[in-house]
């Protein structure tokens, strides 16, 4: 059993969990995930190692409300207990010291950009980072971005809150201006990735992305998480969870994780039937 | 020895009653029912009791067979069973999937003439009779020696290893990176092949024996085996954690949605029980017409799995003849007679997608066998032209697998052959990192329980050596 140590609400649809893992924050690293299951009757499901607190004890995670387990996760608060968790999990990201280099994360992706942005910092490289969502209230960890990077970008799809763009577009033109970008890393929804990698093509700025398939054990024994990288198969749990963006094929990504909408959907109204009973 | 009284002695084996054909299919319960006391006996009666045992041979731990049999047969049960753990561990499990007809019962000689005796059904018999009985007998232990061995991977090699050190006084610890202990034995093979309770029960058993079983810990990641041996304060390690990552065939279309590997197809329904979806979170794509690419156990296991969730049609497709399929017997029986439709001398070319990154059908080709390859098995080779279309919305290549990496190649000092797997000496499981030994699939590759199980014994004896020594020999593994 694994306690849950502090629950923030950081919108109405995404929340973060303190979790104490002792084994786990000692050996975590930017980049990697971990595996939890909620309880006997639990899926197994993948998230990423947001932040983890040596002297804590804890890992800290980020998750939206997507399905059942994400909502029934969304449930629990302080004190209470998760049956299972995991890790450290995958590779951990190439850390560095790249020069100038670009952090860019989307919606949730903010949160596992982060440990990724504070490694590139102590690294001693130059972090520009931007973050977006579809509105302000989706934006949440805006300073302590800030406190890992030399420069912060904040984007809004409405306007509601910094700067009314997708995050591509100030990275094109940070890319446009700048000549001297090492490297970019990018996480958050496949199809943010996707543009963001298209768009670094373009400036030919070597690009890791972090793939967010559907998993099972996550120690690589199943290829539920598979995924194709320059026209071969990969197992994201082991062979990444990043990869170099630019072979990617999101296509295929994204297609894989809608396998199981309808199911997800039955798992969430079964849910919410029982919950409304008790 | 040698009563033999040839008149009252049955000819036939006796059959194990199960659960009809077409109502098994559809449920997850066992498929046979074992033997009643009057049955076991009756069979036992079989017996020769030869005075050398050729089944005896066949065994690749050497249980005593004439000797639990007998016992049957006068009625002690019980001791029977115990007679069968002083070389087997699990017998409950091993009654049920070892592949009898090609190790003890082959050698038979019974089998000459007529039909072997029914030494899987017996053991089986007795291993539920103890359990039953409510007395499994816990053995005593030799005294404390202070000495801690960690056991990576909780399948038959890891239990079988762990139970003995524990019975000779050392302190184990199993490391195991899923939620639960078993190995193969919990995420692959099929509840109605063998009830995971009965699976929990032998973990109980070990647990009983003193030995410390820690989930959710995949060593490699959490602590790495260099770490186990110097900041764990474990003596030894010994590495058990199979035979990992699925092959795949390597055609077009193999990543659409609705085609899985075996092993997740497997982990979903038994694991995670998805089966019982949505009580159970883990859902799993219930194909109306389902291919199952392979011929071995794994391959049985998945179609009749996709037959119990409700499939209407089973396509078994596998490159060669029905006689080279290396499954189990029974199995290959019992997929038929469920109702699994059998491809055989058909290859899959590609799969066929509905434009909406759904698989909807496998094309496949007809194969003749040609020469005869390294194997000595006639080779499969296409028949120009045969290509045809299977309709299908779900697909599950059972191919086998590699090794899984993720482990093994993170220790430094750690010999592997050319295919991954680790170099361990046949013997004693010694590797050629000192502390380390190794047995199982992820030394064999992809074999079976009760060799898996016998690595794990043999490991156990000669850690226990090492202990008392620290001679570690790795001549064998120098290039000569
Ligand atoms: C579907 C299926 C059906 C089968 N049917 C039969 C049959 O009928 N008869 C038969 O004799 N054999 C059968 N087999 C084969 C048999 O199950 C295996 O040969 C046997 O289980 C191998 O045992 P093992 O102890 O080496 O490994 P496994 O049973 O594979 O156990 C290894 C364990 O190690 C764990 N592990 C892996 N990596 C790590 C790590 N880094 N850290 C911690 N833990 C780790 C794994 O999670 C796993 O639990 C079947 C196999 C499958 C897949
Ligand atoms: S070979 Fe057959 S008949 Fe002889 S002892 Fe073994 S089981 Fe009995
Ligand atoms: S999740 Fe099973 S292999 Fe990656």
């Amino acid at each position: 059993m694994y306690r849950i140590a502090r629950k923030d609400i950081l919108s109405e649809a995404v929340v973060s969990f303190e979790i104490e893992a002792r084994e786990i924050a000692n050996k975590a690293r930017a980049g990697q995930f971990f595996v939890l299951r909620i309880d006997e009757r639990g899926e197994r499901i993948p998230l990423t190692i947001a932040d983890f607190d040596r002297d804590r004890g804890t890992i800290t995670t980020v998750f939206q409300k997507v399905g059942k387990t994400t909502h029934h996760l969304a449930t629990l608060g302080e004190g209470d207990s998760i049956s299972d968790v995991v890790g450290p999990l995958g590779t951990p990201t190439h850390i560095d010291r790249f020069g100038n280099v670009i952090c860019v994360g989307g919606g949730v992706g903010i949160a596992p950009i982060f440990p990724i942005a504070r490694a590139l910092k102590h690294a001693g490289n130059t972090v520009i980072s931007i973050i977006g969502a579809r509105m302000r209230e989706l934006i949440f960890w805006e300073e302590k971005m800030r406190s890992v990077s030399d420069k912060l970008i904040v984007t809004t799809d409405d306007g509601s809150y910094g700067r009314k763009a997708v995050v591509t577009v100030p990275l094109d033109e940070l890319l446009t201006n700048n000549e001297d970008i090492q490297r970019v890393y990018a996480i958050g929804p496949a199809i943010m990735m996707k543009f963001v990698c298209i768009t670094t093509q373009k400036h030919r700025v070597k690009t890791i992305v972090s793939l967010n398939s559907i998993m099972v054990d996550a120690t690589g024994m199943c290829g539920a998480c598979r995924v194709e990288v320059g026209g071969e198969t990969k197992f994201a749990c082991v062979d990444g969870p990043e990869f170099d963006g630019h072979a990617v094929d999101f296509d295929v990504l994204m297609a894989r994780q809608r396998m199981y909408l309808s199911e997800e959907k039955e798992a969430l109204e079964h849910y919410r039937k029982k919950k409304e009973v008790s | 020895m040698g009563e033999r009284q040839e008149t009252e002695r049955p000819k036939k084996r006796i059959p194990m009653r199960e659960q009809p054909p077409g109502e098994r299919a559809r449920n997850f319960m066992e498929v046979p029912y074992g033997y009643t006391a009057e049955e076991a006996v009756e069979e036992a009666s079989r017996c020769l009791q030869c005075l050398k045992p050729m089944c005896r041979l066949g065994c690749p731990v050497l249980v005593d067979i004439p000797a639990f049999i007998k016992l049957i047969r006068e009625g002690r049960f019980i001791e029977a069973a115990w007679k069968i753990k002083e070389d087997n561990a699990l017998p409950a499990v091993c009654g049920r999937v070892c592949p009898q007809e090609i190790q003890c019962e082959s050698l038979c000689i019974l089998g000459k003439k007529g039909e072997p005796v029914a030494i899987g059904n017996l053991e089986r018999f007795v291993a539920d009779f103890e359990r039953d009985a409510g007395e499994i007998r816990v053995p005593e232990k030799l005294p404390t020696t202070g000495r801690r061995i960690a056991v990576i991977g909780s399948g038959p090699a890891g239990l079988a290893c762990a139970a003995d050190l524990a019975k000779l006084g050392h302190h184990v610890t199993i490391f195991e990176a899923l939620h639960k202990p078993g190995g193969v034995l919990i995420y692959g093979i099929p509840e109605f092949r063998l009830p995971k309770i009965i699976v929990e029960r032998e973990v109980d058993y070990i647990k009983k024996l003193g030995v410390d079983v820690m989930v959710n810990t995949v060593i490699g990641k959490l602590y790495t085996i260099d770490e186990l041996l110097t900041e764990g304060r474990y003596d030894a390690c010994f590495i058990a954690t199979g035979a990992g990552l699925p092959l795949f065939l390597g055609i077009p279309g193999e990543n659409l949605n609705g085609i899985y590997s075996a092993n997740e197809f497997l982990t979903r329904a038994n694991l995670m029980k998805s089966y019982l979806f949505p009580e159970y979170d883990t859902p799993v794509k219930r194909g109306r017409s389902v291919a199952v690419i392979g011929g071995g156990n794994v391959a049985m296991d998945a179609a009749r799995v996709a037959l119990r969730l409700g499939a209407e049609k089973v396509h078994l497709i596998y490159r060669r003849s029905e006689a080279e399929m290396p499954a189990r017997r029974a199995e290959i029986h019992h997929a038929r007679e469920e109702g699994v439709e059998f491809n055989t001398l058909t290859n899959p070319v590609r799969f066929l997608d509905d434009g909406k990154g759904n698989v909807s059908g496998v094309e496949c080709i007809r194969m003749e066998l040609g020469e005869p390859d390294e194997s000595g098995r006639r080779k499969p080779v296409p028949v120009k032209g045969s290509e045809f279309t299977i309709p299908i919305d779900v697909a599950i290549p059972a191919l086998g697998t590699r090794s899984n990496p993720l482990l093994v190649s993170n220790v430094p000092g750690l010999g592997l052959t050319k295919k991954g797997y680790i170099v361990a000496d046949e013997e004693t499981g010694m590797t050629t990192k000192k502390g380390v030994f190794a047995g199982g699939d992820i030394v064999t590759g992809s074999a079976t329980v009760i060799l898996a199980l016998g690595a794990g014994r043999k490991s156990a004896q000669a850690i226990d050596d090492y202990l008392k020594w620290k001679f570690w020999d790795t001549r064998k593994f120098a290039p000569s």
